[in-house]
Protein backbone atom coordinates (compact mmCIF):
# COMPACT_ATOMS: atom_id res chain seq x y z
CA UNK A 1 0.00 0.00 0.00
CA UNK A 2 2.72 2.38 0.98
CA UNK A 3 4.53 1.50 -2.38
CA UNK A 4 2.26 2.06 -4.46
CA UNK A 5 3.08 5.46 -5.38
CA UNK A 6 6.68 5.71 -5.05
CA UNK A 7 7.44 4.54 -8.08
CA UNK A 8 10.20 6.54 -9.39
CA UNK A 9 10.16 6.82 -13.21
CA UNK A 10 11.75 10.25 -13.08
CA UNK A 11 10.14 13.68 -13.85
CA UNK A 12 8.93 13.72 -17.98
CA UNK A 13 9.37 16.29 -19.49
CA UNK A 14 5.67 17.53 -20.19
CA UNK A 15 5.77 17.52 -16.52
CA UNK A 16 8.59 19.50 -15.94
CA UNK A 17 7.13 21.91 -18.63
CA UNK A 18 3.79 21.40 -16.72
CA UNK A 19 5.14 22.30 -13.08
CA UNK A 20 7.53 25.37 -14.60
CA UNK A 21 4.32 27.43 -15.02
CA UNK A 22 4.80 28.33 -11.69
CA UNK A 23 8.34 29.12 -11.70
CA UNK A 24 9.02 31.98 -11.94
CA UNK A 25 12.43 32.78 -10.66
CA UNK A 26 11.78 30.19 -7.90
CA UNK A 27 13.12 26.99 -6.82
CA UNK A 28 10.73 24.70 -8.62
CA UNK A 29 9.41 21.77 -6.51
CA UNK A 30 8.01 18.46 -7.92
CA UNK A 31 7.23 15.46 -5.68
CA UNK A 32 5.38 13.55 -9.14
CA UNK A 33 8.22 10.62 -8.14
CA UNK A 34 7.05 10.29 -4.71
CA UNK A 35 10.59 12.02 -3.12
CA UNK A 36 10.20 15.84 -3.60
CA UNK A 37 13.18 17.34 -6.01
CA UNK A 38 14.36 20.34 -6.91
CA UNK A 39 14.81 21.18 -9.96
CA UNK A 40 16.78 24.29 -9.58
CA UNK A 41 16.20 27.84 -10.17
CA UNK A 42 13.97 28.27 -13.70
CA UNK A 43 14.19 31.39 -15.49
CA UNK A 44 10.81 33.30 -16.24
CA UNK A 45 12.23 32.77 -19.97
CA UNK A 46 11.38 29.06 -19.80
CA UNK A 47 8.67 29.41 -17.48
CA UNK A 48 6.85 31.89 -19.72
CA UNK A 49 7.09 28.49 -22.62
CA UNK A 50 5.00 26.44 -20.77
CA UNK A 51 1.12 26.03 -20.54
CA UNK A 52 -1.65 27.91 -18.93
CA UNK A 53 -2.22 26.32 -15.28
CA UNK A 54 -4.99 25.52 -14.09
CA UNK A 55 -6.07 26.55 -10.46
CA UNK A 56 -3.21 28.12 -8.51
CA UNK A 57 -3.03 29.84 -5.41
CA UNK A 58 -0.43 31.53 -2.70
CA UNK A 59 0.43 30.54 0.97
CA UNK A 60 2.02 33.43 2.48
CA UNK A 61 3.10 32.48 6.28
CA UNK A 62 4.64 34.08 9.27
CA UNK A 63 4.85 38.03 8.61
CA UNK A 64 5.52 38.56 12.53
CA UNK A 65 4.49 42.29 12.10
CA UNK A 66 5.61 43.89 14.96
CA UNK A 67 9.38 41.32 15.14
CA UNK A 68 12.36 44.11 15.37
CA UNK A 69 15.08 41.70 16.76
CA UNK A 70 18.76 41.88 15.21
CA UNK A 71 17.22 38.24 13.24
CA UNK A 72 14.82 41.00 11.07
CA UNK A 73 15.00 44.43 12.51
CA UNK A 74 12.00 45.47 9.63
CA UNK A 75 9.46 42.63 9.67
CA UNK A 76 7.30 44.96 7.75
CA UNK A 77 9.57 45.38 5.78
CA UNK A 78 10.26 42.02 3.85
CA UNK A 79 6.36 41.26 4.15
CA UNK A 80 6.18 44.69 2.09
CA UNK A 81 9.10 42.97 -0.39
CA UNK A 82 6.95 39.83 -0.02
CA UNK A 83 3.71 41.45 -1.73
CA UNK A 84 5.86 43.23 -4.20
CA UNK A 85 6.97 39.60 -5.02
CA UNK A 86 3.31 38.47 -5.26
CA UNK A 87 1.92 41.12 -7.56
CA UNK A 88 4.65 41.04 -10.03
CA UNK A 89 3.95 37.03 -10.69
CA UNK A 90 3.08 36.58 -14.33
CA UNK A 91 -0.23 34.78 -13.46
CA UNK A 92 -2.68 36.39 -10.87
CA UNK A 93 -3.41 33.32 -8.30
CA UNK A 94 -6.92 32.86 -7.19
CA UNK A 95 -6.35 33.81 -3.94
CA UNK A 96 -4.13 33.20 -0.85
CA UNK A 97 -3.97 31.29 2.08
CA UNK A 98 -2.11 33.09 5.62
CA UNK A 99 -0.77 30.25 7.65
CA UNK A 100 -0.49 32.44 11.12
CA UNK A 101 1.32 34.27 12.86
CA UNK A 102 0.48 37.43 11.07
CA UNK A 103 1.58 39.55 14.15
CA UNK A 104 4.24 39.39 16.42
CA UNK A 105 2.56 40.12 19.66
CA UNK A 106 -1.28 40.24 18.59
CA UNK A 107 -1.10 44.33 18.97
CA UNK A 108 -3.73 46.14 17.01
CA UNK A 109 -1.31 48.52 15.17
CA UNK A 110 0.38 44.89 13.51
CA UNK A 111 -2.93 43.88 12.82
CA UNK A 112 -3.60 47.10 10.99
CA UNK A 113 -0.47 47.31 8.96
CA UNK A 114 -0.20 43.47 8.03
CA UNK A 115 -3.67 44.27 6.83
CA UNK A 116 -2.68 47.47 5.00
CA UNK A 117 0.40 45.66 3.45
CA UNK A 118 -1.15 42.30 2.34
CA UNK A 119 -4.34 44.07 0.97
CA UNK A 120 -2.37 45.92 -1.57
CA UNK A 121 -2.07 41.91 -3.23
CA UNK A 122 -6.08 42.66 -3.96
CA UNK A 123 -6.28 39.18 -3.21
CA UNK A 124 -8.66 37.30 -1.47
CA UNK A 125 -7.18 35.96 1.81
CA UNK A 126 -8.02 33.13 3.91
CA UNK A 127 -6.51 33.11 7.48
CA UNK A 128 -5.59 30.74 10.17
CA UNK A 129 -4.19 31.73 12.99
CA UNK A 130 -0.71 31.35 14.99
CA UNK A 131 0.40 31.38 18.39
CA UNK A 132 1.53 34.86 18.30
CA UNK A 133 -1.89 36.07 16.62
CA UNK A 134 -3.83 34.97 20.09
CA UNK A 135 -1.89 36.89 22.90
CA UNK A 136 -3.80 39.90 23.28
CA UNK A 137 -4.87 40.61 26.92
CA UNK A 138 -8.49 39.61 25.82
CA UNK A 139 -7.77 37.23 22.96
CA UNK A 140 -10.00 38.88 20.78
CA UNK A 141 -8.34 41.21 18.28
CA UNK A 142 -7.51 38.03 15.38
CA UNK A 143 -11.59 36.93 15.75
CA UNK A 144 -12.80 40.16 15.71
CA UNK A 145 -10.51 40.31 12.03
CA UNK A 146 -10.85 37.40 10.59
CA UNK A 147 -13.05 35.07 12.60
CA UNK A 148 -16.28 35.92 10.75
CA UNK A 149 -17.68 32.94 9.63
CA UNK A 150 -15.81 30.64 11.28
CA UNK A 151 -16.57 27.87 14.00
CA UNK A 152 -14.97 27.62 17.33
CA UNK A 153 -11.32 29.47 17.57
CA UNK A 154 -11.48 30.14 13.80
CA UNK A 155 -11.52 26.64 11.80
CA UNK A 156 -13.75 26.45 8.57
CA UNK A 157 -13.89 24.80 5.07
CA UNK A 158 -14.91 26.57 1.56
CA UNK A 159 -14.56 25.20 -1.94
CA UNK A 160 -12.19 26.92 -5.11
CA UNK A 161 -11.41 25.24 -8.18
CA UNK A 162 -12.65 21.61 -7.53
CA UNK A 163 -10.29 21.41 -4.55
CA UNK A 164 -11.59 21.40 -0.90
CA UNK A 165 -9.83 23.27 1.61
CA UNK A 166 -9.99 23.09 5.64
CA UNK A 167 -8.72 26.10 7.49
CA UNK A 168 -7.74 24.18 11.33
CA UNK A 169 -6.30 26.15 14.28
CA UNK A 170 -4.12 24.19 16.47
CA UNK A 171 -2.29 27.20 18.62
CA UNK A 172 -5.43 27.06 21.20
CA UNK A 173 -5.39 25.34 24.84
CA UNK A 174 -2.31 23.72 24.09
CA UNK A 175 -1.02 21.17 27.09
CA UNK A 176 2.00 21.34 29.14
CA UNK A 177 4.51 19.40 27.80
CA UNK A 178 2.97 18.98 24.47
CA UNK A 179 2.48 19.83 20.77
CA UNK A 180 -0.07 21.70 18.86
CA UNK A 181 -3.78 20.97 19.76
CA UNK A 182 -6.65 19.96 17.41
CA UNK A 183 -9.40 19.28 20.02
CA UNK A 184 -11.92 17.15 20.43
CA UNK A 185 -14.83 19.55 19.15
CA UNK A 186 -12.81 20.49 16.08
CA UNK A 187 -11.86 16.62 15.20
CA UNK A 188 -15.72 16.08 15.36
CA UNK A 189 -16.37 19.07 13.52
CA UNK A 190 -13.60 18.01 10.52
CA UNK A 191 -14.67 14.46 10.63
CA UNK A 192 -18.67 15.84 9.82
CA UNK A 193 -17.11 18.19 7.06
CA UNK A 194 -15.82 15.49 5.17
CA UNK A 195 -18.59 13.19 5.27
CA UNK A 196 -20.29 12.70 1.94
CA UNK A 197 -17.80 14.29 0.28
CA UNK A 198 -16.18 12.14 -2.88
CA UNK A 199 -13.21 10.53 -2.50
CA UNK A 200 -12.01 12.08 -5.52
CA UNK A 201 -12.26 15.45 -4.43
CA UNK A 202 -8.57 16.88 -3.56
CA UNK A 203 -8.27 18.36 0.02
CA UNK A 204 -5.80 21.12 1.00
CA UNK A 205 -5.78 21.22 4.55
CA UNK A 206 -3.86 24.49 5.94
CA UNK A 207 -3.28 25.36 9.89
CA UNK A 208 -0.10 27.40 11.55
CA UNK A 209 1.86 24.56 13.27
CA UNK A 210 2.87 21.28 11.28
CA UNK A 211 -0.27 18.83 11.80
CA UNK A 212 2.95 16.33 11.18
CA UNK A 213 5.44 15.18 13.53
CA UNK A 214 8.65 17.36 12.27
CA UNK A 215 10.67 17.83 15.74
CA UNK A 216 8.51 17.16 19.35
CA UNK A 217 11.78 18.26 21.21
CA UNK A 218 10.67 21.67 20.04
CA UNK A 219 7.00 21.47 19.91
CA UNK A 220 6.67 21.00 15.78
CA UNK A 221 4.25 19.03 15.85
CA UNK A 222 0.30 18.50 16.46
CA UNK A 223 -1.04 15.95 19.16
CA UNK A 224 -4.00 15.10 17.56
CA UNK A 225 -2.55 15.97 14.09
CA UNK A 226 -2.85 12.17 13.59
CA UNK A 227 -6.38 12.17 14.28
CA UNK A 228 -6.86 14.56 11.77
CA UNK A 229 -5.34 12.92 8.96
CA UNK A 230 -6.79 9.45 9.47
CA UNK A 231 -10.06 11.77 8.12
CA UNK A 232 -8.67 12.48 5.15
CA UNK A 233 -6.99 9.30 4.75
CA UNK A 234 -9.28 7.16 1.98
CA UNK A 235 -9.35 10.71 -0.23
CA UNK A 236 -6.59 10.44 -3.84
CA UNK A 237 -5.49 13.85 -3.37
CA UNK A 238 -4.42 15.77 0.01
CA UNK A 239 -2.05 18.16 0.67
CA UNK A 240 -1.20 19.73 3.75
CA UNK A 241 0.54 23.22 4.22
CA UNK A 242 1.80 24.62 7.66
CA UNK A 243 4.24 27.30 8.86
CA UNK A 244 5.37 28.02 11.97
CA UNK A 245 9.15 26.60 11.59
CA UNK A 246 9.76 29.33 8.90
CA UNK A 247 11.65 26.55 6.48
CA UNK A 248 10.66 24.65 4.12
CA UNK A 249 10.29 21.31 4.89
CA UNK A 250 8.10 18.33 2.60
CA UNK A 251 7.66 15.01 2.67
CA UNK A 252 4.62 12.50 0.65
CA UNK A 253 3.38 9.43 2.52
CA UNK A 254 1.05 7.80 0.55
CA UNK A 255 -1.64 10.24 -1.29
CA UNK A 256 -0.55 12.68 1.12
CA UNK A 257 2.30 15.83 0.75
CA UNK A 258 3.38 17.66 3.73
CA UNK A 259 4.37 20.88 3.19
CA UNK A 260 5.72 23.58 5.38
CA UNK A 261 6.02 27.56 3.98
CA UNK A 262 9.20 29.81 4.68
CA UNK A 263 8.54 33.04 7.11
CA UNK A 264 8.38 36.16 5.35
CA UNK A 265 10.14 37.37 8.41
CA UNK A 266 12.82 35.91 9.63
CA UNK A 267 14.67 32.09 9.47
CA UNK A 268 14.43 29.41 12.27
CA UNK A 269 17.18 26.67 12.30
CA UNK A 270 16.76 23.21 11.55
CA UNK A 271 15.69 20.89 13.85
CA UNK A 272 18.76 20.39 16.07
CA UNK A 273 21.32 22.57 14.54
CA UNK A 274 20.67 25.49 17.23
CA UNK A 275 19.97 25.72 21.06
CA UNK A 276 16.60 26.50 20.62
CA UNK A 277 14.56 26.87 17.30
CA UNK A 278 14.54 31.01 18.32
CA UNK A 279 15.00 33.55 14.97
CA UNK A 280 18.35 33.07 13.66
CA UNK A 281 20.44 35.63 12.50
CA UNK A 282 22.16 35.12 9.42
CA UNK A 283 24.32 37.61 7.08
CA UNK A 284 22.11 40.66 6.14
CA UNK A 285 22.96 39.13 2.48
CA UNK A 286 21.51 35.72 2.89
CA UNK A 287 18.45 36.84 4.84
CA UNK A 288 16.30 37.40 1.65
CA UNK A 289 17.08 33.99 0.56
CA UNK A 290 15.71 32.50 3.38
CA UNK A 291 12.16 34.28 3.13
CA UNK A 292 9.99 33.56 0.70
CA UNK A 293 6.25 32.56 -0.08
CA UNK A 294 4.43 29.24 -2.08
CA UNK A 295 2.69 28.89 -5.02
CA UNK A 296 0.36 25.84 -5.61
CA UNK A 297 -0.77 24.40 -8.64
CA UNK A 298 -3.61 22.60 -9.49
CA UNK A 299 -4.32 20.88 -12.49
CA UNK A 300 -7.12 18.33 -12.96
CA UNK A 301 -6.72 14.78 -12.99
CA UNK A 302 -3.19 15.34 -11.41
CA UNK A 303 -3.14 13.81 -7.94
CA UNK A 304 -0.07 16.12 -6.78
CA UNK A 305 -0.51 19.99 -6.25
CA UNK A 306 2.68 21.47 -7.94
CA UNK A 307 3.99 23.54 -4.49
CA UNK A 308 6.82 26.09 -5.97
CA UNK A 309 8.60 27.86 -3.17
CA UNK A 310 9.78 31.22 -3.88
CA UNK A 311 12.51 33.28 -1.65
CA UNK A 312 12.39 37.75 -1.69
CA UNK A 313 15.87 36.96 -3.28
CA UNK A 314 18.28 34.20 -4.76
CA UNK B 1 8.73 55.71 76.19
CA UNK B 2 12.35 55.34 76.54
CA UNK B 3 14.22 58.26 74.12
CA UNK B 4 16.96 56.79 72.15
CA UNK B 5 20.29 58.53 72.25
CA UNK B 6 21.83 59.80 69.45
CA UNK B 7 24.25 56.37 69.18
CA UNK B 8 21.35 54.12 69.74
CA UNK B 9 19.15 56.09 66.69
CA UNK B 10 21.68 55.60 64.55
CA UNK B 11 21.96 51.63 65.28
CA UNK B 12 18.66 51.34 64.55
CA UNK B 13 18.49 53.08 61.34
CA UNK B 14 21.08 51.00 60.34
CA UNK B 15 19.30 48.12 61.27
CA UNK B 16 16.18 49.16 59.45
CA UNK B 17 18.09 49.87 56.70
CA UNK B 18 19.79 46.55 56.42
CA UNK B 19 17.45 43.94 57.88
CA UNK B 20 14.68 44.13 54.88
CA UNK B 21 17.05 44.10 52.14
CA UNK B 22 18.78 40.64 54.46
CA UNK B 23 15.90 39.24 54.01
CA UNK B 24 14.24 40.14 50.66
CA UNK B 25 17.47 38.46 49.18
CA UNK B 26 17.12 35.55 50.89
CA UNK B 27 13.43 35.78 49.54
CA UNK B 28 13.96 36.43 46.27
CA UNK B 29 14.87 33.72 43.14
CA UNK B 30 14.62 34.20 39.75
CA UNK B 31 14.34 31.97 36.99
CA UNK B 32 15.76 33.15 33.21
CA UNK B 33 14.29 31.77 30.54
CA UNK B 34 17.10 31.52 27.36
CA UNK B 35 16.82 29.57 24.28
CA UNK B 36 13.49 28.48 25.44
CA UNK B 37 14.06 26.65 28.51
CA UNK B 38 13.50 27.88 32.17
CA UNK B 39 16.44 27.99 34.24
CA UNK B 40 16.69 26.56 36.28
CA UNK B 41 14.56 24.36 35.21
CA UNK B 42 13.14 23.16 39.39
CA UNK B 43 13.70 25.47 42.07
CA UNK B 44 12.82 24.17 45.55
CA UNK B 45 11.92 27.36 47.85
CA UNK B 46 10.55 28.24 51.57
CA UNK B 47 7.13 29.54 51.68
CA UNK B 48 6.86 33.09 51.48
CA UNK B 49 9.57 33.00 48.72
CA UNK B 50 9.03 35.33 45.70
CA UNK B 51 10.01 34.12 42.22
CA UNK B 52 10.71 36.31 39.75
CA UNK B 53 10.76 35.03 35.79
CA UNK B 54 12.59 37.18 33.08
CA UNK B 55 12.15 36.26 29.03
CA UNK B 56 15.56 36.68 27.27
CA UNK B 57 14.89 35.23 23.93
CA UNK B 58 13.41 37.16 21.10
CA UNK B 59 10.40 35.29 21.04
CA UNK B 60 7.44 36.12 23.62
CA UNK B 61 6.84 33.22 26.26
CA UNK B 62 4.43 33.03 29.37
CA UNK B 63 4.53 31.33 32.36
CA UNK B 64 1.55 28.93 33.71
CA UNK B 65 0.71 26.61 36.20
CA UNK B 66 -2.77 25.46 35.84
CA UNK B 67 -5.06 27.24 37.97
CA UNK B 68 -2.18 28.75 40.40
CA UNK B 69 -0.79 31.32 38.47
CA UNK B 70 -0.86 32.75 34.65
CA UNK B 71 1.58 35.95 33.46
CA UNK B 72 0.92 38.22 30.62
CA UNK B 73 2.94 37.02 27.63
CA UNK B 74 6.55 38.30 28.09
CA UNK B 75 8.25 39.94 25.42
CA UNK B 76 11.88 40.31 25.29
CA UNK B 77 13.08 41.70 28.84
CA UNK B 78 9.69 41.42 30.54
CA UNK B 79 9.33 40.24 33.82
CA UNK B 80 6.66 38.22 35.52
CA UNK B 81 6.67 37.44 39.70
CA UNK B 82 4.69 35.39 41.87
CA UNK B 83 4.93 35.07 45.67
CA UNK B 84 4.41 31.27 46.60
CA UNK B 85 2.80 31.44 49.83
CA UNK B 86 1.36 27.53 50.33
CA UNK B 87 3.53 24.44 50.36
CA UNK B 88 3.14 22.20 47.59
CA UNK B 89 4.91 21.29 43.54
CA UNK B 90 3.74 23.75 41.13
CA UNK B 91 4.35 22.49 37.40
CA UNK B 92 4.19 25.13 34.88
CA UNK B 93 4.95 25.69 31.48
CA UNK B 94 4.66 28.05 28.36
CA UNK B 95 1.57 28.22 26.69
CA UNK B 96 2.94 29.70 23.54
CA UNK B 97 5.80 27.00 23.20
CA UNK B 98 4.14 23.65 26.00
CA UNK B 99 7.49 21.60 25.42
CA UNK B 100 8.63 24.46 27.20
CA UNK B 101 8.38 23.17 31.06
CA UNK B 102 9.43 23.82 34.67
CA UNK B 103 9.20 23.48 38.56
CA UNK B 104 8.72 25.28 41.65
CA UNK B 105 8.86 22.79 44.67
CA UNK B 106 7.61 24.79 47.75
CA UNK B 107 8.45 23.62 51.41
Amino acid sequence: MSGQDQGDDGVSRRKVLECMTWAGTGVLWTVTGGVPRSLGIIDSAEAATAVTPGMSFLQISDSHVGFDKPANPNALGTLEEAVGKINAMPAKPSFMIHTGDITHLSKAAEFDNAERIISQTKLDVHYVPGEHDFIDEEVKLYRERYGRGTKGHGWYSFDAGGVHFIGLVNVVDLKAGGLGNLGAEQLAWLEDDLRGKSKSTPIVLFAHIPLWTVYPQWGWGTEDGSRALEYVKGFGSVTVLNGHIHQVMQKVEGNVTFHTARSTAFPQPAPGAAPSPGPMKVEDARLRSMLGVASINFKQNEQRLAIIDTPLQG
Amino acid sequence: MRTLNRRDFGAAVIAAILLPATSARADDMDVHIDNFVFQPAELKIKVGTTVTWTNRDDIPHTVVSAGRFRSKTLDTDDKFSFTFTNAGDYKYFCSLHPHMTGMIKVE
